[in-house]
């Protein structure tokens, strides 16, 4: 029962960025039509705008170490703390959460941008030139950071107050002997929290009615004499945004690299395929179930049974349900079903 | 026989294709690129983006999971290495076989579907054979190590001609070392014959109708033809050309890795045919020149080695240049092969070649324009 909550627990944690990133790639495919490659750069620019943060925050000052009495030795002391004492290390330690308010105009803009810049010239041609250009794009922006930030991973820990774990089989009245890192929790809740946002946003406003009736029949909308196209400019930011917080979020429990956003690309686009192009429940619903899928499959009595099973569960979900169901689990009908 | 039904012209490009194939060494002089192992990479590559463009090129199907063929004959010509005889011909021959046998397979499912969903289900097939490679099965990839060749491999024909002697044998043909030259020659002439292939499957009938459904699959299904055979057999045919590529990096260095079937690695196949052009004969092999040719010079230059090279420059200047041209060298390299890759897709879709036949085509114009004004001046006077 424990290693069945913990995998739970696992499941929902890895589904829960899973579900981010792939309820963007599938909200731009479902208003633009576009075939997101350069998605998973998003993820990893928000990642990196929590590292460019705390980078900023500890910029420091070489200060004599008095402790050290035969030689002149130094040490850095970051400007924050030599101001303002204690409140500027507890700022530090919260580099985190505090990106999070850089990091969501930051993508907004960058999402804008790019749209603007270059997707539009692209929704008139081929899918394949889609892939193609954001696919050039995402190598492009990946070797950007990796210029910038070098190619190690950088650690990003999470601020010190929630860095244990939680006594979550306590709650459950599982005893002590199931815990779980704070942090992952908090994730969960966050995924949860943007992911309802973002259909709160679509369902219940106005804004986000005129956008689904734009992605139902763009044609018509227009007729209506409503910029359609400037409401899908910035549902296009939006997407950028809800992947860039994931990519924020996920920092202390995967230090960034460059190649961060090509890993989870990939997976996305699977989720994305099995929930169904263009389907943003879909796409939440098999990030989930791929998530609690893949980490139930690590466990041990289950390799024990099918070697392997672990490495390739994901990937041969989305097989089958290509091959006997199309459109994907909540898709609707005649989407990218040929 | 073998050029029956070619016409002048295609005679004229495989002869000119042949020559420069072979005089490689010498055409690649002049840029300093005349080392063997970077000619290998020429002719490996250029029959991998070849085999590609057969699927890609004349179909329209996308694949981002070619790599895994690349791989899978890798390691099938490896172990021809270890168990048989270290002679190239068996392990070429099983390598491409194996991989042809592979992508009949993944090829059966994912033509299936079309459009975004085959890149889809060809990516996960190759990732799904990546992470096999590494974990499962390695008893047959020896994993994260990659598979190499050991003092104790069976060899069984090799043990009865020649005693074991200390040390690793290399590849050979017929007791002719496979490394320097000769790998290059043996390379190139499998170049030749892959590229004689895909011309004359280009001017078949069978090419004919690859185009047609990369044109309108589904007019094709009106006019009653069933592509799916058509396009499976691409798909095979394709794999087969990515298996002998494979096997042919193993020749020249046997071993195998997985992450010769990583999606990245699938990823750069696409970026040379796009590159030299998709759907052209001669593009992909341009492509793959290319991308190889830059990668390895590029990458090893760095900031001193670009200050000395620029060095007759004033101060100032060469600084200056350091710091524009830095990032894309070295390291870097691939950042300047995405923002061409991104140029090339966004303004010239049909790859360099198409950027030559519209630099021709106006050259030509020209010439007529000139022509036409003569004319018109004669008819004045």
């Amino acid at each position: 029962m424990d290693v069945i909550l913990l995998q739970l627990l696992n499941g929902l944690d890895k589904g829960g960025a899973y579900a981010l990133i792939a309820l963007g790639l599938t909200i731009i495919f479902g208003t633009l039509g576009v075939v997101n490659f350069a998605h998973g750069a998003l993820f990893m620019l928000g990642a990196f705008c929590a590292v460019s943060v705390q980078a900023l925050l500890t910029i420091s000052k070489k200060v004599k170490d008095e402790s050290i009495k035969f030689f002149d030795a130094y040490k850095e002391i970051p400007y924050l703390e030599a101001w303002w004492g204690d409140t500027g290390a507890m700022i530090i330690d919260y580099a985190v959460p505090i990106s999070i308010l850089v990091a969501i105009p930051l993508m907004l803009l960058i999402g804008l941008g790019m749209e603007r810049g270059l997707i539009r010239y692209f929704y008139k041609r081929p899918h394949a030139e889609q892939i193609l250009v954001t696919f050039g794009l995402a190598i492009v922006v990946q070797e950007l950071i990796k210029a910038q930030f070098g190619a190690n991973p950088i650690p990003t820990p999470a601020p010190e107050v929630i860095a244990g774990s939680a006594n979550v089989g306590l709650w459950v009245g599982l005893g002590e002997s199931v815990v779980y890192p704070w942090w992952r929790l908090i994730y969960l809740a966050f995924a949860g929290v943007v992911i309802a946002s973002a259909f709160a946003f679509l369902n219940l406003t106005t804004y986000g009615m005129v956008v689904r009736a734009g992605m139902a029949d763009r044609e018509t909308v227009g007729l209506l004499g409503i910029n359609i196209q400037r409401r899908f400019t910035i549902v296009f930011g939006m997407a950028a945004v809800i992947a860039g917080l994931a990519g924020v979020m996920y920092t202390p429990i995967l230090p960034p690299d460059y190649h961060m956003g090509m890993d989870f690309l990939v997976l996305s686009f699977v989720v994305v395929v099995v929930g169904g192009m263009g389907s943003l429940g879909g796409a939440v619903l098999a990030g989930f179930v791929l998530g609690i899928l893949q980490s139930f499959a690590s466990m041990n009595e289950v390799k024990s049974i099918l070697p392997g099973i672990d490495q390739i569960i994901i990937y041969l979900i989305a097989v089958v349900i290509l091959l006997v169901r199309p459109r994907g689990l909540l898709g609707r009908k005649g989407v990218m079903e040929s | 026989m073998m050029f029956a039904g070619l016409s002048r012209n295609d005679k004229l490009l495989f002869a000119g294709f042949t020559i420069a194939a072979l005089a490689m060494p010498l055409l690649a002089w002049p840029v300093g690129a005349n080392y063997p192992d970077l000619l290998q990479k020429f002719a490996i590559y250029g029959i991998f983006a070849i085999g590609f463009n057969i699927l890609f090129g004349l179909t329209g199907y996308l694949s981002f999971g070619h790599a895994a063929f690349l791989g899978v004959g890798s390691y099938a010509a490896v172990w021809m290495f270890k168990g048989v005889t270290m002679n190239v011909i068996p392990a070429v021959i099983f390598g491409v076989l194996v991989s042809g046998m592979f992508a009949a397979l993944i090829g059966f499912i994912s033509l299936r579907r079309s459009g975004i969903y085959f890149s889809i289900l060809t990516l996960a097939f190759a990732q799904m054979s990546y992470n096999l490679a590494y974990s499962v099965l390695t008893p047959i990839t020896n994993g994260e190590t990659g598979l190499q060749l050991s003092q104790d491999d069976a060899r069984v024909i090799d043990r009865m001609f020649t005693e074991q002697t200390a040390g690793l044998p290399s590849t050979n043909l017929f007791g002719l070392e496979m490394s320097g030259y000769p790998g290059f020659y043996f390379c190139c002439v499998l170049l030749i014959i892959a590229f004689f292939i895909a011309l004359r499957i280009q001017r078949s009938p069978f090419g004919m109708m690859l185009r047609a459904i990369k044109t309108n699959q589904v007019r094709m299904n009106y006019t009653g033809f069933n592509t799916r055979p058509y396009a499976l057999t691409a798909f095979i045919i394709s794999g087969m050309y990515a298996g002998l590529a494979g096997s042919l990096l193993a020749v020249t260095d046997p071993l195998a890795g997985a992450e010769r079937m990583q999606w990245t690695a699938s990823g750069e196949v696409v970026l040379m045919t796009i590159l030299g052009g998709a759907g052209t004969l001669i593009g992909p092999i341009l492509g793959a020149g290319l991308i190889k040719y830059f990668e390895n010079i590029f990458s090893s230059y760095n900031d001193g080695l670009l200050a000395e090279s620029f060095s007759f420059l004033p101060d100032f200047l060469n600084d200056a240049l350091v710091f524009v041209i830095g990032p894309f060298v070295g390291e870097g390299w691939s950042l300047l092969l995405g923002i061409v890759f991104m140029a090339i897709v966004i303004f010239l879709p049909g790859g360099l070649m198409e950027g030559l036949a519209r630099i021709h085509g106006w050259y030509r114009r020209r010439g007529q324009g000139d022509a036409g004004r003569k004319v018109a001046k004669q008819a004045a006077e």
